[in-house]
């Protein structure tokens, strides 16, 4: 017997993944009565559900697998392994990416990489940045700029970065040469920016928010945050949407198009220390000078779990995998599954004796993890914090020279306008579906109500006589609470006359007079 | 203590030689793909923006032309290349598009040719003209390898012809049969010939009016579409020798064509500024009002897919609709044409050619941003893909604003809005009497039935 059905017709395990929207958003059977509609939409949904069955089964073709650390049995913690237990059992390969800079005289160092993870960049407070591909461990280059250096951070690929110096910020071409002086960017602590929209964000002592488009060098937007010095900054990565940490203890949220924050949460009792968002934008962990840990779900603007830190936590990281990485003092703790459910123990844990952590950052596609201290830099292995399978049409840690130049112009030519930056990232495309004074900005619901009052004043009214007559007058003008004669009796001559004035409209509009149901004999009781 | 880490082999993702391809992994994770629709929407507003760009819709004329106006263009269904047209000066000719040159070119008629066929199986011209004749012409490439001057076309006049047909008055329009040996004139009658016989086999004529156009259905062979100075459209059927029903509409149609693929379908051209698509089995209501032009429709042809339109218009533009959309969705003019009076689609699909008043015959693409090369697979894939995604964000107000903009000649722009004027103000005065009415005595009329003054169905007993 042959087998018969549409092989097509099961679902595929694990297309949750890829769904987009929630299933509520999901359309129903039957949407309209308009044929052509519906068979169009019908069309659309199957094409659809194709789609995320054939996406499903490309995870098949998913060449890495993620990394791991477990440990044999319950007396066994995977936190009270030490990174030379865990580099002896590893290849060499591996082994050879936990590495140390020992860097004493310029330090503490800040951290960053490069998206694809290739390129390390890291910024001594005393003036010593250096550029690395750290990989190979060739030297790209090394400035001594002799000025106190606040943040780094490389632009859209490692051919750029800038540095947040003493009083203004720069950008230094791959080679070290100085392109730009950003004398927009006065005192500015805080770095970061947005590869999709081209915007370089800085913040600092200043308290303003500034964006600057580096593809055009327009400076798209500055915000007065009105919160004193901001103590922290990190992007979100899903909708770019900037998240500041102030002294106050609350976390703003902004967007280049608006010129107030989006939301506010109050997530300390003391000044912010940092915060960090994991990739797809649903979490946020934020450290206070209150030595708390808070974890917020975004999509609700909830707190979800508190943690208590014995230090002030000075750095937060999230890795792709969702591993959160928390530094206070010399340690580094690394937590699993925070977002999930409230753990006890930790991950793992590293000391850095002696020292004292400034930065950490997870390397994209590596299970490495970066920190910059007092005392040079250190690369420790994590198993598990890397995205395994990269898309090489997005990211790609392999990319020769060329394919980073065609990528380059590829990601200009799509470059996002900065006013498409909001919390919903999905929001283009669909319909509005808010009333238009909710919907409309002051200036556009000014001119509605312009139009509206030269139409009103345009149209001619009929002549109607005043409802004010003396009675109504009088039960106006006398205190309300003095009851009297007089004032019951306008009372009744009131209703009397409602009365005929509804009865000579019915007998107009030729409405028959409501039938007695009681009959005559009891309608007196009505 | 049970340990892995991501390893990867550079092996793996660096190709060995420079020559070789470097492998490109991909995750259709979305969480791996940020901002997909702000990103889709900023690819869909630069396709839309490069196809405006690259939108040249002329490709050229077909050799120099006629001496006089162009009235008739017939296709040769059984190429892609070929086509016939007929002038005002009695001249037919028969063009390579290839080249754009013309084959072959003969003096037919004294007065103007009214009616040009390619015969489908001998790839014959048909013509007819107001000298009371039909001529067959033969167009093999052996027997005419030169084209002719100028001065030749009018000596070598009897080069060619295979066949005289002498009729009572003066024709208007000619078809051949798809399948048998038979063609069908209009003029004062609407007669049926047969190839070998000298005389016609049959009168067709329902009513005692001018027959200005006739169409074989290419597909339901025996049907013939007509249309005449009555006003009326008339269908016939060849196996019955008879007129099948007919309609009525309020002013003159100027043009028929039936579509390739819905047997039962053809778009009529209007007197009054509109195309419509009917139904044969239902004439009471059209199925489609085409509107946009300004002056009456001269001539409408269906593409081979049976899935757009193009009209030629008085107002000297052409414009290309979708069968199942009532406006156009391009609009071609330039500043020399003249009235066009023939427009036909070429049987690829992908050309259109118009004549016109002023004597030239003029290719265009069908979509202006379309270009003929060989295209490689990744150049075609990128098409596809941009295709797709402005089909998908077609609605957003930037890319709807773009994609619809085209320049219009100021006459054209302005009879526009003078209509658009004059239509406003008639459906007010109707809502005004409506309003002023008997509720229900002055009932909304359908823009798909308004134009249609009645029907008929032949009856064998009348």
């Amino acid at each position: 017997m042959s087998q018969t059905g549409n092989v097509a017709s099961y679902d595929r395990p694990g297309t949750e993944k890829f769904a987009r929207g929630s299933a509520r958003q999901q359309r129903k059977a039957k949407y309209t009565k308009d044929k052509k509609l519906n068979a169009g939409l019908k069309k659309l949904d199957s094409q659809y559900k194709d789609a995320l069955r054939s996406a499903a089964g490309t995870d098949l073709l998913l060449q890495e697998e993620a990394g791991f650390l477990e440990a044999d049995g319950p007396m066994e913690k995977t936190y009270k392994f030490k990174q030379d237990d865990i580099v002896e059992v590893l290849d060499e390969s591996t082994a050879n990416k936990k590495f140390e800079l020992k860097l004493t005289e310029f330090g503490p160092y800040t951290v960053d990489y490069t998206r694809n993870g290739r390129g390390l960049l890291i910024g001594g407070q005393k003036g010593h940045v250096a550029s690395v591909d750290w990989r190979t461990g060739s030297l790209d280059c090394e400035l001594h700029l002799n000025e106190t250096v606040h943040a780094v951070k490389y632009l859209h690929n490692d051919q750029y970065f800038a540095v947040a110096q003493k009083k203004y910020t720069f950008i230094y071409d791959r080679t070290g040469t100085e392109l730009h002086r950003l004398k927009q960017h006065v005192d500015s602590t805080l770095l970061d920016f947005l590869p999709y929209h081209f915007l370089l964000a800085t913040a600092g002592n200043t308290g303003f928010l500034k964006y600057h488009d580096v593809s055009t060098g327009v400076l798209v937007g500055e915000f007065r945050t009105k919160l004193g010095p901001t103590q922290a900054m990190k992007q979100n990565p899903w909708n770019a949407v900037m998240h500041l940490g102030h002294g106050n203890g609350t976390v703003s949220l902004w967007a280049p198009n608006m010129s107030t924050p989006l939301a506010k949460m109050q997530s300390a009792r003391g000044p912010i220390r940092d915060l960090a968002i994991d990739r797809e934008g649903k979490y946020m962990a934020v450290s206070g000078a209150d030595k708390t840990l808070k974890i917020w779900d975004l999509r609700k603007f909830k707190e979800l779990d508190s943690y208590y830190t014995p230090t002030p936590a000075s750095s937060l990281d999230i890795s792709d995998t969702g591993l959160l990485s928390v530094s206070w003092g010399p340690h580094v703790t690394v937590w699993k599954d925070v977002f999930k459910t409230k753990q006890t123990n930790p991950y793992m844990n590293h000391l850095i004796a002696g020292s004292k952590t400034e930065k950490i950052k997870f390397v994209p596609f590596e299970d490495i993890l970066g920190v910059g201290h007092q005392k040079g830099f250190s690369s420790l292995i994590i198993p598990g914090a890397g995205e395994a399978n990269y898309d090489a049409l997005e990211l790609n840690p392999y990319e020769t020279a060329k394919q980073r130049q065609e990528q380059e112009v590829r990601s200009l030519l799509n470059k996002l306008s900065p006013d498409t930056i909001s919390l919903d990232p999905n929001v283009i495309g669909t319909v509005d579906k808010r009333a238009s004074s909710v919907r409309l900005k002051p200036g556009q619901l000014n001119e509605e109500d312009a139009n509206k009052e030269k139409s009103e004043k345009l149209e001619i009214k009929p002549e109607v006589k005043g409802k004010n007559s003396a009675l109504r007058r009088h039960l106006r003008k006398k205190a309300q609470n003095v009851i009297d004669q007089r004032k019951l009796r306008i009372e009744k001559n009131l209703k009397m006359e409602k009365e005929a004035r509804q009865r000579r409209h019915r007998e107009f509009k030729g409405i028959p007079e409501e039938k007695d149901l009681l009959g005559p004999a009891l309608a007196r009781f009505k | 203590m049970k340990i892995k880490t991501i390893s990867r082999s550079s092996d793996t993702y660096v190709p060995v030689r420079n020559t070789q391809e470097s492998a490109l992994p991909r995750n259709l994770n979305p969480a791996l793909h940020p901002f997909e629709r702000a990103r889709e929407y900023t690819k869909a507003l630069t396709a839309t923006k490069m196809e405006r760009m690259f939108a040249q819709p002329f490709v050229g004329q077909l050799g120099d032309g006629h001496r006089d106006g162009v009235y008739c263009i017939a296709k040769n269904f059984s190429t892609t290349n070929q086509i016939a047209s007929g002038s005002g000066d009695g001249v037919i000719k028969y063009w390579n598009m290839t080249s754009r040159r013309e084959a072959v070119s003969f003096k037919a008629h004294y007065g103007m040719v009214s009616g040009l066929v390619v015969t489908p199986k001998q790839s014959h011209m048909l013509s007819c003209g107001d000298d009371k004749t039909i001529k067959l012409w033969s167009v093999d490439s052996e027997e005419f390898d030169r084209s002719y001057g100028d001065d030749e076309v009018y000596t070598a006049a009897n080069k060619g012809l295979i066949k005289t047909f002498l009729g009572e008055h003066s024709f208007k329009g000619i078809d051949h049969h798809r399948e048998e040996e038979l063609f069908v004139t209009g003029g004062a009658t609407i007669q049926l010939w047969d190839m070998s016989r000298s005389k016609y086999i049959s009168d067709l004529s329902w009513g005692a009016d001018n027959i200005t156009t006739v169409k074989f259905n290419q597909t339901e062979t025996n049907i013939i579409a007509s249309a005449g100075s009555d006003n009326s459209i008339v269908l016939y059927d060849v196996r019955t020798n008879s007129p099948i029903q007919k309609v009525v509409t309020s002013l003159r149609t100027n043009c028929i064509a039936w579509n390739p693929m819905e047997a039962f379908n053809f778009a009529t051209g209007s007197e009054d500024h509109n195309g419509y698509l009917w139904d044969m089995r239902n004439l009471g209501r059209s199925l489609n009002v085409y509107k946009d032009h300004v002056a009456a429709v001269m001539d409408i042809d269906f593409s081979p897919t049976g899935e757009e339109l193009v009209t030629g218009s008085y107002d000297k533009t052409i414009r290309i609709f979708r069968a199942r959309e009532g406006h156009s969705r391009d609009i071609y003019h330039t500043k020399r044409m003249q009235r066009i009076f023939c427009t036909k689609f070429t049987t690829d699909a992908r050309y259109i050619l118009s004549g016109s008043d002023d004597t030239n015959i003029r290719l265009w693409r069908a979509n202006a941003a379309d270009r003929a090369n060989v295209k490689s697979s990744r150049q075609r894939a990128k098409l596809e893909y941009d295709a797709a995604l402005k089909e998908r964000y077609k609605h957003m107000p930037e890319i709807k604003r773009i994609s619809r903009h085209r320049h219009v000649p100021i006459t054209v722009k302005k009879a526009g809005e003078i209509k658009r004027t004059e239509i406003e103000s008639l459906k007010k005065r109707e809502e005004n009497a409506r309003r002023h009415s008997k509720p229900g005595s002055k009932p909304f009329a359908s823009e798909r039935v308004k134009h249609i003054r009645g029907t008929a169905i032949k009856d064998d007993k009348n």
